[in-house]
């Protein structure tokens, strides 16, 4: 059992002598296999919880609990993270960026080249192997990111709004093709969005937050069946219901006297 | 998607096949602005503005050129200068790195050495050579000094902007896949600063080039290009003076500009870090 507890976890920071709270005692159960989906409004804390699941950012208060290694620190436990930006390594060709997370596990060259192939194909760029990254599109890019999280085989694969920079074309052919891996590979995902369509169409729940203090206001389990058809009633209703729980955080009072003191 | 990527591939191979008369067309572009320099000098040459031996003409030049590279001597010059730069570079370009990437990764060392970098960087290397000859005596240790000075500076202070302008997306990617200390600084840290580096290395040789040129002629060792043009003063030799000083212009720029070309482009050039100079 390889999931996640988070309990009671807080942050804060403090700028210009202000208390700004980031996140206000957050709780969720990432369970195996689970695709999780965050949405909300930017500045509801939604990656400050993915970095501190990453182990980039500490807590102020409260504990996340990794069932497979029974161990709270992030860095000690096999996560795989695909970044927003391209964070590929420009010094290395596709393969050796996949091998990359397989060279540290300790894995022979012959052995990692060849796990790192077969990741590749998994991401239909076995043909790209040898290309650095700066010749490959944006598209492409984030699939070998994609292929470098998995190859290393993590319990945990969080994404930070890994397609937001891509045209809606690629970005929809990659949601079907990460819906594919997901399938095939059974991982569980912490996946940041703002994108509600996305979310509709990839999650298996959906964590919806929001700011001032950013919390958790509600999650949606969606249980329909896979592939998923965006124009399908019950598709267009899930949807429909999370643009609403996003939408109050605008109507209510929150916005009027908080945010400008 | 597909076909990006064939593209890209396609463009290497127009490139290389391309590369010949590039080449070429760059080599006619960039003799003109010399041709036109030449035409000028010798006009001033005819006009006699000056007595013949203080202004030779390029006829002059060149067969002095030619008779130092028969007997030798230019070859003797140019062998202990480019020695004396290579061992002074090596050094001070280590301790620039070394000093750099100390101070791009612990910050108690950022706040010692980058008050003294920023003093010291202004002053030219030219400023030191007196002194260090009173240190170390006139030879080649005095000249090796003021070049390892001359690299350390520009090649530390680049290498530390390197580092910390390096990803910080590179180093969490990283360190996500449980890589840390030194593996982390070895195959992320480096080779994502590598191409403030070799900026740093191109400004330090061009800098210990002209340190050597300027150690050379105070320190007065036997051979060296720099005491070859101190040296001709004595018998108004200014045609010999004229030959090492373009030898100086096209060693440092051959030096310079192609090696670290071509160190470039199968680096930071090949993995889209850097645009090819010129291209």
């Amino acid at each position: 059992m390889s999931g996640v507890l988070i309990e009671n976890i807080s942050k804060f920071y403090f700028a210009n002598g202000n208390r700004i709270q980031a996140l206000d005692t957050v709780n969720l159960v990432i369970d195996d296999g689970e695709f999780i989906c965050v949405v909300g409004h930017s500045g509801c804390g939604k990656t400050t919880l993915l970095n501190i699941l990453a182990g980039f950012l500490k807590p102020s208060e409260g504990k996340i609990t990794f069932n497979q290694s029974n161990s709270t620190n992030s860095l000690e436990n096999d996560i795989g993270i695909v970044f927003q930006e391209y964070a590929l390594f420009p010094w290395r060709t596709s393969i050796e960026n996949v091998m990359f997370g397989l060279e540290m596990k300790g894995l022979s060259l012959t052995e990692s080249k060849k796990i790192a192939q077969q990741y590749l194909e998994l991401v239909h760029l076995g043909h790209a192997a040898n290309i650095y990254p700066h010749q490959l599109s944006g598209g492409m890019r984030q699939r070998v990111a994609v292929a470098r999280a998995l190859a290393y085989d993590p319990d945990l694969l969080l994404m930070d709004e890994p397609f937001g920079a891509l045209d809606a074309q690629t970005r929809e052919h990659l949601q079907s093709l990460t819906e594919e891996i997901w399938l095939k590979t059974k991982k569980t995902v912490f996946y940041v969005t703002h994108n509600l369509s996305e979310a509709t169409y990839l999650a298996s729940k959906v964590v919806v937050m929001k700011a001032n203090p950013g919390r958790i206001y509600k999650v949606i389990d969606i249980d329909l069946p896979r592939p998923r058809d965006p124009l399908s009633d019950e598709f267009v209703r899930i949807q429909r219901l999370l643009n609403n729980s996003i939408k109050d955080d605008d109507l209510t009072g929150k916005i009027s006297i908080g945010d400008y003191e | 998607m597909n076909n990006s990527y064939t593209s890209a591939v396609n463009e290497g191979g127009n490139i290389s096949r391309n590369n010949f008369r590039l080449s070429i067309t760059w080599l006619i572009e960039n003799s003109i602005p010399f041709l036109v320099l030449a035409i000028i000098w010798e006009f001033i040459v005819q006009m006699k503005f000056f007595p013949p031996i203080l202004m030779p003409s390029l006829v002059d030049i060149t067969s002095t050129g030619w008779r130092m590279i028969l007997d030798g001597t230019l070859l003797q010059h140019t062998f202990s200068s480019v020695t004396r730069l290579m061992l002074g570079f090596a050094i001070g370009s280590l301790i620039g790195v070394a000093i750099g990437l100390v101070m791009g990764q612990n910050r108690m060392a950022e706040k010692f050495f980058l008050p003294l970098l920023s003093a010291l960087m202004p002053i030219p290397g030219l400023a030191w050579i007196p002194l260090f000859i009173l240190w170390f005596g006139l030879g080649d240790l005095a000249t090796v000094a003021v070049i390892i000075f001359s690299a350390a500076l520009p090649v530390a202070f680049n290498t530390w902007t390197g580092v910390k302008s390096a990803n910080p997306v590179w180093v969490r990617a990283a360190q996500s896949m449980n890589c840390q200390g030194h593996k982390l600084f070895l195959k992320v840290v480096l080779p994502g600063s590598l191409s403030m580096i070799f900026t740093g290395l191109r400004i330090g040789l061009s800098q210990s080039w002209r340190a050597l040129v300027a150690g050379e002629m105070l320190s007065s060792p036997n051979w060296g290009m720099g005491f070859a043009i101190f040296d001709s003063r004595q018998f108004l030799a200014t045609d010999v003076m004229l030959v090492m000083v373009m030898c100086i212009g096209l060693i440092g720029f051959l030096i310079v500009t192609v090696l670290f070309g071509i160190i470039e482009k199968y680096t930071v050039v090949k993995w889209g870090m850097l645009q090819e100079v010129g291209a």
